[in-house]
């Protein structure tokens, strides 16, 4: 049984349908990754899976219980297993990098404070940001803000990490920082959905590779055969191109 | 002119004096209880109106009439309507809990568009990153959106206050011992308008400017940024 699959999600963002019927599933432990041009679709899966994007239709499992996004008690429980890190990091501005870190884990989960500290500076040291723990987020670089959301989504403890674009958003030279922190989860078996236009990492990383073009699957496969021989005329086209580059 | 300095040690006498100083305490306790009450509903009233979904529809167009409706009534007709309506109710209300009625509705009118700036200046992606940590509405105002906006609530909120002070003057209107209507008193008891306004003026004056200032202060140390805050704070300790 896979840990999660989605199957035939569809979402709309007013009268345009951004997601057509959207199916994969991954196992528990491993990196799924979603590829493809802009506009395809992959951010809204990821939003949609967290309940921000409402699905229209479609199914999601978790360990094979299905999640209906209709009721906001599922919702909250989705939540729980899940977390996501945005793009543009959405740290909360007027709290510092360790209230960041612990407020949802004690105000929500109630977990107890002291442990969830403990958790948080462990955390925090594992992104190496331990020396940043009372520095406010625009004090920061994007790069070490992106670290500090990733730490803040690890301390909810979710089975499974949404990664949406963490790296789109950062200078050049502040991509590896990120990169490697998502590197070392991936070693240590955290299952995670990583949406990324970084084709060198997702080879790397990425356990299976799902390619999406204009809100529908086009072709899922292993990052070698994807890359290397991709079946589709699609995925001929858009990994064609990115090697080209 | 002679007349004004033949009254003046008459007018400046302890007892005019004293009345004067309780009609200004009152007309700055009516303003700032009306005030504060108001902004308080009138967070509610945004709070309320930006609920989302579809059962909160009735009330979100229940909040833009009220604003809609009484920005657009002059401030002496609410306190008439105010005035008649308490009296068809109960007929014991005070003067003075009619006029901060009548005050507080107004504040909510004004203040409402204030406080929902203030709430969409902070980015929608904070409170969906709170959203997705399963953060309530509530908490996520709370903890996340209200600190942030408060730079941006509290100078024109208190601006508003502070200019709301002269427009109190009104309410004596209706016969509330505030300021103005200590003025008209004074002025029957046959001392002359010029002096007795001035007067009057110069008590407005003296309330309405150090709270003014106080609100520039807070403007300029809201603005600061955290950072900078911080050190400051550091370098004194």
């Amino acid at each position: 049984m896979p840990h999660l699959a989605v199957n035939d999600v569809r979402a709309k963002y007013g009268a345009l349908e951004v997601l057509k019927g959207v199916t994969f599933s991954m196992g528990k432990g491993e990196v799924l990754a979603l590829v493809g041009p802009s506009g395809s679709g992959k951010s809204t899966v990821l939003r949609t899976l967290v309940g921000l994007t409402p699905a229209t239709r479609g199914q999601v499992e978790i360990d094979g219980t299905a999640i209906d996004y209709r009721s906001s008690g599922a919702v909250r429980a989705a939540r729980d297993r899940m977390a996501i890190v945005f793009q543009q990091y959405n740290l909360f501005q007027n709290m510092d990098v360790m209230r960041n870190v612990t407020i949802a884990p004690i105000k929500i989960k109630r977990r107890p404070t002291r442990e969830v500290m403990a958790e948080a500076d462990r955390l925090l040291d594992m992104v190496g940001l331990a020396h940043k723990k009372d520095a406010y987020p625009d004090e920061l670089s994007g790069g070490q803000q992106q670290r500090v959301a990733i730490a803040r989504a690890l301390a909810l403890q979710p089975e499974i990490l949404l990664l949406d674009e963490v790296t789109s958003a950062l200078d050049p030279e502040l991509v590896t920082e990120v990169l490697d922190t998502i590197r070392r989860l991936a070693r240590e078996g955290m299952s995670m959905i990583i949406v990324s236009h970084e084709m060198a990492f997702v080879r790397e990383v990425a356990d299976q590779v799902v390619f999406m073009d204009q809100g529908e699957v086009i072709e899922v496969g292993r990052p070698s055969e994807m890359f290397e021989a991709p079946r589709t005329v699609r995925a001929r086209d858009f990994f064609g191109k990115i090697i080209r580059h | 002119m002679e007349r004004i300095i033949e009254q003046l040690p008459r007018f400046f006498t302890e007892g005019n004096m004293l009345l004067l100083l309780e009609a200004a305490g009152l007309t700055l306790a009516m303003t700032f209880v009306g005030c504060l009450i108001g902004f308080g509903l009138a967070f509610v009233l945004v709070y309320l109106r930006q609920a989302p979904g579809l059962w909160a529809l009735p009330l979100r167009l229940i909040c833009i009439a009220y604003v809609e409706i009484f920005r657009r009534i002059p401030f002496l007709v609410v306190i008439y309507l105010v005035l008649f309506f308490i009296q068809t109710v109960s007929s014991d209300a005070s003067l003075f809990t009619i006029a901060v009625i009548a005050i507080c509705i107004y504040a909510i009118a004004y203040t409402a568009d204030i406080i929902r700036g203030g709430l969409e200046s902070v980015p929608r992606t904070q409170i969906e990153a709170a959203q997705a940590m399963n953060m309530s509405r509530l908490r996520t105002t709370f903890t996340v959106v209200l600190p942030q906006a408060w730079p941006v609530i509290i100078p024109p909120a208190i601006a508003f206050a502070v200019s709301f002070i002269k427009d109190t003057a009104l309410v004596s209107q209706i016969g509330v011992f505030e300021l103005t209507f200590r003025g008209k008193e004074l002025n029957n008891q046959g001392f002359s308008g010029v002096l007795v306004y001035g007067t009057i003026a110069m008590c407005y004056f003296m309330i309405s400017f150090p709270l003014s200032l106080l609100g520039q202060h807070l403007e300029k140390r809201l603005a600061t940024p955290r950072g900078e805050r911080r050190a400051r704070k550091v370098r004194r300790a």
